[in-house]
């Protein structure tokens, strides 16, 4: 249990550049629209693009979240 | 029998045994106190808690199930992929609020905060009562995935000696989990995944080469299974069915309890963000991982005459032991099983110490016994996660596997009826409890009812709008009827009734 003194610092610092969160929920809108990536062609090394394409979004979410990570890290926090 | 991967097998289990009750001197703590016990003291750092979720996300059921799903029925199988991608910004957003309330009040579980933040006790036991429901036959598939390795190195799984390997391996389990907590789960899971990420990327550099590439395993498949068919005029087909599988699923992932005691048990809220950008390194080993079925699709081992009797016993799960077998040598099956053996016991632990920590605190301490001590809470928790595993096990080896498959398809129909009270009560205190209670029980019966009306085969309903067919998860559906019902139902109770609930928490305790 951390005390109280603790907490209302945390309280006080938060999370810097809120506006850049909703970056990270990009992959809620791209994976919505089915047709844009149910397709074979293009394919990568013999992959069908339907799975690559999924997989390419699994590196660009986690670069996403890490960036957003660092954009509204707040150092005072902790 | 497969000797040589037998041994390797036997050998990793073993060590990992060691591990297991040498856990509870890691960091130590006393093992008496819940907190300790049950959330291995809140101060798993960044590292300790990526692999301590992963472990517990990406189960050995998963291993076995979703590339069985992609050799059975092909890209609507891959659903898992965005599923996993979806997960993470959730939880980088609502997790952190969850673990600075928890850590404030005290809170252990789910049921804790709803109890703190609603001041009503029937909307807590609902979440605590689903939480564990939902949980019970999510173990017992645990076990069924490591039967499933077991009976792939040549035991006979059934009879009565043929189950002595999973009783063996139960037992081992429930001792150090009994000893040392969420201790030994953590430091299991670093194993786990360490021969987890070897097996996968030796798969995906050896398999495709032997079998002579992406493009001739792809040819393999046959074409409508490749991509997601082309829906009719008057319905959404496929398409709506794998976004809502996504989205259901990803929204009911971090309401199961095992998720909630892995993120609670981290050391900050920036501990949880961190992980949200770490953790889909694991989405990408389970894409590759849903890639072998196509792999075990091309190689033809469902008509090899050696795995025969393996497929008629364990159905589609038998296809990536198997591809093993066919395509790695002796020593590396042993390894390669023993990731998906291990990858077992680790969910397993952790989510029957979820529902110990539930029932010990929503249920016993709130309705049994409410002057019992720390020690006792600890104790009773010890025994019921014994418990817990003891009903999984039983359910396993007395009861049709199907049963197992089917509530654990009606779990995630259960579980995601919680999301309006625990991550609208996050940000929110507007929404009444006993509304919620109403929208809570709607959901559960009309989810248990489309499951009925597929024969609890699938999760997939076809729902009709305005004569337009979307086929999509139960889940999905009727957590928004959930949610329409909570809204309406607090709307009317603000307007003719006036009986306020308390609330022990303040804005300050969430950031």
């Amino acid at each position: 249990m951390p005390d109280n003194k603790d907490k209302a610092q945390i309280t006080s610092s938060g999370l810097k550049r809120r506006w850049l969160i909703p970056l990270i929920f990009l992959p809620f809108l791209t994976s919505l629209w089915v047709p844009s990536y149910n397709r074979i062609e293009p394919t990568l090394s013999g992959i069908p693009f339907f799975y690559w394409y999924q997989m390419v979004w699994i590196g660009i979410s986690a670069v996403l979240t890490i960036f957003v990570y660092l954009a509204t890290n707040n150092k005072e926090e902790e | 029998m497969q000797w040589t991967a037998t041994y390797v097998f036997a050998a990793l289990f073993v060590f990992v045994t060691v591990m297991g009750f040498a856990a509870a001197r890691w960091r130590a703590g006393d093992l008496n106190h819940i907190n300790e016990w049950g959330l291995g003291g809140q101060r798993f750092g960044t590292i300790v808690t990526w692999f301590l979720l992963g472990g517990d996300l990406y189960t050995a059921y998963t291993f076995i199930a979703v590339p069985a799903a992609v050799f059975t029925i092909g890209a609507l199988g891959f659903f898992a992929v965005p599923y996993t991608i979806l997960v993470y910004p959730m939880v980088f957003v609502i997790f952190p609020r969850m673990w600075a309330v928890a850590r404030k009040h005290g809170f252990v579980t789910a049921s804790d905060f709803v109890k703190g933040r609603y001041g009503h006790s029937g909307l807590a036991l609902a979440v605590a009562l689903t939480g564990i429901v939902a949980t019970m036959p999510y173990i017992a598939l645990q076990l069924v995935g490591l039967e499933t390795v077991i009976g792939a190195l040549g035991f006979d799984t059934h009879g009565a000696m043929g189950h002595m390997p999973l009783i063996i391996a139960f037992l081992i389990l429930a001792a150090f989990t009994y000893s040392s907590g969420l201790r030994a789960p953590a430091m299991i899971a670093i194993v786990k995944d360490l021969l987890i990420y070897i097996t996968v990327i030796a798969a995906i550099v050896i398999i495709p080469a032997q079998l002579g590439g992406w493009a001739t395993i792809f040819a393999a498949v046959p074409p409508e299974k490749v991509t997601l068919p082309t829906p009719p005029a008057d319905s959404l087909g496929t398409w709506s069915a794998y976004v809502t599988l996504a989205f259901g699923s990803a929204f009911a992932l971090f309401l199961y309890p095992h998720s909630m005691t892995g993120v609670l048990s981290a050391s900050s809220g920036k501990v949880i963000r961190r992980n949200a950008a770490i953790l889909p390194a694991y989405s990408l080993v389970l894409a590759l991982l849903a890639l072998l079925g196509y792999m075990a699709y091309a190689s033809g081992v469902a008509t090899k005459p050696e795995f025969a009797e393996g497929f008629a016993k364990y159905g589609a799960n038998f296809a990536v032991p198997a591809l093993f077998i066919d395509q790695f040598q002796g020593w590396f099956v042993g390894i390669a099983f023993a990731a998906i053996g291990i990858g077992a016991l680790v969910p397993a632990a952790i989510m029957s110490i979820a529902i110990a920590n539930l029932y010990t605190r929503n249920i016993y301490k709130e309705y049994l016994k409410s002057d019992c001590t720390a020690a006792d809470e600890a104790r009773v928790a010890k025994l019921v996660s014994l418990v817990a595993k003891a009903g999984a096990l039983v359910f396993v080896l007395a009861l049709d596997t199907k049963l197992a498959i089917q509530l654990q398809l009606l779990g995630g129909i259960w579980i995601i009826q919680t999301l309006p009270a625990v991550f609208f009560g996050l940000y929110t205190r507007w929404l009444d409890p006993r509304a919620l209670l109403v929208g809570w029980a709607v959901g559960i019966c009309t989810g248990t009812w489309m499951a009925y009306t597929l024969n609890f085969k699938s999760s997939t309903y076809p729902l009709e709008l305005f004569g337009y067919t979307m086929p999509g998860y139960a889940a999905f559906y009727t957590v928004i009827l959930n949610i329409i019902i909570s809204v309406i139902l607090t709307i009317v109770l603000r307007a003719v009734a006036k009986r306020e609930h308390g609330d022990m928490t303040v804005a300050s305790d969430y950031a």
